[in-house]
């Protein structure tokens, strides 16, 4: 199957420091996959790569098939790359629902009208509204988003990386910070992700990226250490030792 | 006061203010040149608060296309003899769009106190470049005898200060009605988005620094005509609408009314010019005084300027007279 995502030989280093070593990485059309590594293994720098916030030192980077290794973040966005932030990014100050029309609203095409209302828009207004419905915020939406509670803020930021209809999601620690109790509610919501996006997920709850990807690339020390499916990396012994046996005791 | 959710319909209350400038001129006539100098500065307040309010673009330099567009107008119709009112506007917006485009696409790539330096650096040298080119700028006496015909040959500047009046009035309804438009677009939603998390907006695709351009390029166009304006009215240039000076009165301006907010552009001028007019006539030396009393009182007291601080009476009030109707 051809890729929506691949790199080829990515490397980053910063001075003398190497984040990221020849990483070679493939997403598929709906694939669940889970990027996971001790913290400092450069799952930040790789995503960063990825939508162009950093430039590699060297590599390439395809999506759909066209090099996009220094095309702009936001160019990368409409080519089909969403991305979600660790630290919430949202527009803290305007109500939920804007939130998501201003980027179903770019993804159309509209923000740059002048005239017509914003609130006229109908049709970006419904999307909004809809995919806030589908994630449960739907009664959120004209409440200022920094007066929801932390949980439902990082369901924003996913709300805001599907109204760009992505053709390949990058969730960065989607469940950062967020409660046990609500991290499963995150959790139902990434499984009822439209089933033909590709999605990488980076995630420190073990239990989530069990539950929720079908491979998973274990990155140590900007390397890729292995690669395989759930149950492979949990039998493997390397990836006990450097990854999850540190997890265990810590 | 921008985005998805809010009415976009005009409310009663946003006519307020040309209601008060209405009454002003049939029952204050003495006052017309004082009210057509306001009425000047909400029109450029109002170009100040759509790219710092909105778009949260901060500038200390916003007197260059005052400033330029002023100079347009008055040279055009002290030399050049072109003395039709809408041909200055228009020459006068003109340039204001080229210099807003031109510094805009440089100036932009940077934030905060940089770009602030950078835009007070610009309004700088244009107040110098003014100052040298005396043959054409009157250099530090002013250009007098700027020649402007009656408009659309009818309506005189008369010495009373009357078309004067009336005629800033209309064209601060347009320039309102085009503001008002604007931040209630997706457009000014986009804006808003840019200033509450520049990061986002580039994670969703926006190309930030264009529509950033943009904005800049449509606001030094009002505030060049708003520049043109007040040479019309004046029929004079001085050295006075370029430099730090007007920049930061406007800036203490919009911030008095309250930032970002619409109307705080036009609540500033008038306090801020009212306050001026007489404080200057009873305290001629320490006039610069009472505007810093009444800057700190309001950044201190009422961080949202005079009109946040009447919307949380507002607020205040509902509440208590919500809490009121629960209790029984």
């Amino acid at each position: 199957m051809p890729a929506v995502l691949e790199t080829e030989k990515l490397c980053k280093s910063f001075g003398a420091l190497t984040v990221a070593q020849n990483i070679d990485f493939r997403l598929e059309p709906g694939a669940r996959h889970a990027l996971i590594g001790p913290n400092g293994a450069g799952k930040t720098t790789f995503v960063n790569m990825l939508t162009g916030a950093i430039a590699p030192t060297s590599g390439r980077i395809f999506l759909n098939d066209q090099e996009v290794s220094k095309t702009s973040q936001a160019a990368r966005v409409r080519l089909g790359l969403g991305r979600t932030f660790q630290i919430t990014t949202l527009y803290r100050r305007l109500p939920v629902l804007d939130n998501v029309a201003l980027a179903v609203a770019e993804r159309e095409g509209v923000a740059r009208r002048m005239w017509k209302p914003a609130s006229r828009h109908a049709e970006i207004k419904d999307e909004a509204m809809s995919l806030l419905a589908t994630l449960g915020l739907a009664d959120d939406a004209s409440v200022p988003a920094q007066d929801l509670p932390y949980g439902k803020q990082r369901l924003i930021e996913i709300a805001i990386a599907l109204g760009l209809k992505p053709k390949v999601l990058l969730l960065d620690e989607p469940a950062a910070g967020v409660p046990s109790q609500e991290s499963a509610k995150i959790l139902d919501n990434l499984a009822k992700l439209p089933s033909e996006v590709a999605v990488l997920i980076i995630e420190h709850d073990m239990d989530l990226v069990f539950r929720f990807a079908q491979q998973i690339t274990v990155l140590v020390q900007g390397e890729v250490l292995m690669q395989g499916t759930p149950t492979e990396i949990a039998a493997d012994k390397r990836v006990r030792a450097v990854y999850l046996g540190e997890g265990i005791h810590a | 006061m921008s985005g998805y959710t809010v009415d976009p319909r005009i409310r009663w209350t946003e006519w307020i203010p040309f209601l008060v400038a209405l009454a002003a001129f049939f029952l204050l006539p003495e006052y017309l040149s004082l009210g057509a100098r306001i009425l000047i500065f909400i029109l450029f307040a109002l170009s100040l608060d759509l790219i710092l309010g909105y778009a949260g673009i901060v500038t200390l330099g916003h007197s260059a296309f005052f400033g330029l567009g002023a100079y347009t107008a008055g040279i055009l119709g002290a030399k050049y003899g072109v003395a039709d009112p809408f041909i200055q506007l228009f020459f006068s917006g003109t340039t204001a769009a080229i210099l807003g485009l031109a510094t805009g696409a440089i100036i932009l790539r940077t934030r905060a106190l940089t770009l602030l330096m950078l835009t007070l650096a610009i309004t700088a040298i244009l107040l110098e470049v003014a100052n040298k080119m005396s043959s054409l700028t009157g250099g530090a006496d002013g250009l007098s005898g700027v020649q402007v015909n009656p408009i659309l040959g009818l309506f005189r500047f008369d010495l009373f200060g009357r078309t004067a009046f009336l005629y800033c009035l209309v064209a601060l309804l347009i320039g309102w009605i085009v503001v008002r438009r604007l931040i209630y677009s997706p457009f000014g939603a986009m804006l808003t988005g840019i200033r509450e998390n520049r990061a986002r907006m580039h994670a969703i695709g926006a190309p930030v620094y264009w529509r950033m351009v943009l904005v800049y390029t449509l606001s030094a166009t009002m505030a060049g005509i708003a520049g043109a304006l007040l040479t019309q009215v004046n029929q004079f240039v001085g050295l006075n609408v370029l430099g730090l000076e007007p920049s930061g009165d406007l800036l203490v301006m919009l911030i008095l009314g309250g930032v970002g907010r619409l109307y705080g552009a036009f609540v500033g001028p008038v306090v801020y010019l009212i306050a001026q007019d007489y404080l200057a006539k009873q305290y001629p030396e320490y006039w610069y005084f009472g505007i810093g009393a009444l800057l700190m009182t309001v950044v201190l007291f009422a961080p949202g300027g005079i009109l946040g601080l009447i919307d949380k009476c507002l607020q205040f009030w509902k509440q208590k007279s919500s809490a009121r109707a629960s209790a029984r």
